[in-house]
């Protein structure tokens, strides 16, 4: 504090909370709406208070179907999100830890080559060639199940962009006395590197999980069985029906529970999301 | 230098997941674009012709294509400007205060959480021109709110839901770039005179430059090429093509236009931009740690 103005200060509150309203100012509607029967919405109309039907509509789109044109309950794809989101994060981290220790710790031929070729994944957001992708992913069978849900998205430059940076951290006396007690490159590995790079691995599940439970495009084009609907996309399902029918209540009332994971994981675990987002931009 | 072990195989076999996963999945559709770009396919896929650069011609050509890259700047550089100038408001004033602010700051941050699509969603019911509250509130203040017709008001409607989630990201970065602005300038400034005002815009501001620059950066890459999902569940590009952006004409052309050369030869020009937009990242990036 450097003087005090209490005018400033109220101020400076007063702006913060005005933005937290406004930031927060969809989820409440959604809230709201998705606590009405679908036959409160209509023209010129919407509730904007909380009305009695909240537990109906909650436990219908979670345990029977999320409706409008999604047969299979909130849960379940909740439980295919989950799949999908832990796929990406466990394959992104465990490719990146191990080629990041290929490139830092052992020196072969065309080690830069490698380098740059994991470089270019960067470079080439899915939905930049998402045809292509998708023909690719056609031919090789994996339309509609798990592996082509997550393998296609686990190659991940950022993740070994850090992780190369953490081991480059690491000073080479410690790897010269793990050689020198006779460690070979596995036990290293597992005894020393991994324990070390304890906290970038969690800092970057944080976000990785984030990065896996929004996917939407991807899921959207490769699945058409509702056995591997993942939340998010269902979204996109369930507001193709015909404008009047939609059901808002139960598109509420998902769409909160397809952010409620992701959200629960940065509040919880606040600190290391902040790390693992300052983290993976270095 | 790192101490390094000496075996050869084994780097390889450590490497071998990552390097099949990018071949399989990246340079393969990569090398399949570019090959599809100089092929006109029909479209049952049946039969295809060396067309050379002519797909590459018609984009030049077309004035939807132009429409679109119009679109998309504006629709980036509205993002960007707008989530910046919020977030960078909301932090100095979380800066200045002293209790509460892990509390404001938990309170800001979770957006981040959201998918674009679920951002759209969320919003696109707020103005709903036939029932949105915010839209009824328009329509008593004399402004006739319909983003089904009304395509400024359909790149209205998708810059708020992509600017909304992106806030929660600026605002931290912001927040960390103010917390490292020297406190002694601060205090010399404010013994001399300066008011919180004119301190913020001769001391603070220029001082937070490399940060505000990265974070332009990093914004319009995700309004280039993250708000897929806020344009997909909201106006479908619409109406007309006015929230078309190049991302979305890529997808628009490939799957539901089935011009697969035309989408391939997009794609192509996406992944020079792409490229592009990675060499001043990473530029800026050597920068940063000269000023640190």
């Amino acid at each position: 504090m450097i003087e005090n103005r209490p005018w400033l200060t109220f101020t400076s509150h007063a702006t913060l909370l005005l933005g937290i309203a406004l930031v927060a100012l969809p989820v409440w509607m959604a809230l709201v709406a998705s606590t009405h029967p679908a036959s409160a919405f209509g023209v010129g109309h919407i509730p904007l208070w909380f009305g009695d039907a909240g537990a109906a509509t909650w436990g219908a789109v979670l345990f029977d179907k999320a409706g409008n044109g999604v047969d299979v309950p909130v849960w379940f794809m909740m439980l295919n999100s989950l799949i999908m989101a832990l796929g990406i994060t466990f394959g992104k981290i465990a490719i990146s830890l191990l080629s990041a220790y290929a490139i830092v710790f052992f020196r072969f031929p065309l080690r830069g080559f490698c380098f740059w070729i994991i470089f270019m994944t960067l470079m080439l957001p899915v939905e930049v060639r998402i045809v292509p992708t998708f023909e690719v992913v056609a031919n090789l069978g994996l339309l509609n199940s798990y592996t082509g849900l997550t393998l296609p998205l686990i190659a991940s430059a950022t993740a070994t962009f850090l992780f190369r940076q953490c081991f480059l951290s690491i000073p080479g006396e410690l790897v010269e006395a793990a050689r020198m007690d006779g460690a070979g490159p596995w036990r290293f590995f597992f005894d020393i590197l991994l324990p070390l790079s304890r906290t970038n691995i969690a800092a970057l599940f944080v976000i990785l999980f984030i990065y896996g439970w929004n996917q939407y495009l991807w899921p959207l084009l490769i699945t058409t069985d509702d056995a591997y609907y993942t939340l998010v996309m269902s979204i996109k399902r369930m507001l193709s029906v015909t404008d009047g029918d939609i059901a808002w209540n139960q598109i509420m009332a998902t769409t909160l529970l397809a952010m409620l994971p992701p959200v629960a994981v940065v509040i919880g675990m606040q600190q290391l999301f902040v790390k693992g987002l300052v983290d993976s931009e270095k | 230098m790192t101490v390094t072990f000496p075996q050869k195989g084994l780097p390889w076999l450590l490497l071998l997941p990552q390097l099949l996963v990018t071949a399989v999945f990246f340079l393969w559709p990569a090398e399949q674009a570019l090959e599809q770009a100089f092929y006109r396919e029909d479209a049952f896929g049946l039969s295809r012709e060396f067309v050379g650069l002519e797909n590459f011609a018609d984009l030049f050509s077309d004035p939807l294509y132009y429409q679109s890259l119009v679109t998309t700047l504006v629709f980036s550089f509205s993002v960007a400007i707008a989530g910046l100038s919020v977030a960078l408001l909301l932090a100095v004033m979380a800066d200045r205060i002293i209790r509460g602010k892990l509390a404001y700051q938990t309170l800001l941050i979770w957006p981040y959480a959201v998918a674009p699509a679920l951002a759209g969603v969320l919003w696109w019911i707020l103005f709903d021109p036939s029932m949105g509250p915010i839209a009824l509130w328009l329509g008593a203040a004399g402004v006739e709110w319909n983003h089904y017709l009304d395509g400024n008001q359909a790149m209205i409607l998708v810059v708020i839901a992509s600017t909304w989630k992106q806030i929660s990201y600026n605002f931290l970065f912001f927040l960390a770039g103010l917390q490292a602005v020297p406190r002694s300038l601060i205090e010399a400034a404010a013994i001399d005179g300066a008011s919180p005002f004119k301190r913020f815009w001769t001391i603070v501001f220029p001082l937070l430059s490399p940060t505000t620059f990265f974070l332009l950066v990093v914004n319009l890459v995700y309004a280039f090429f993250e708000t897929f999902g806020v344009i997909d569940a909201t106006t479908k590009g619409g109406p007309g093509q006015s929230t078309t952006t190049l991302v979305y004409k890529v997808f628009d052309d490939g799957f539901v236009g089935l011009d697969l050369g035309g989408s391939a030869a997009q794609s192509v020009i996406l992944m020079g931009i792409v490229g592009l937009m990675t060499v001043v990242q990473f530029r800026f990036i050597e920068r940063k740690v000269q000023y640190s």
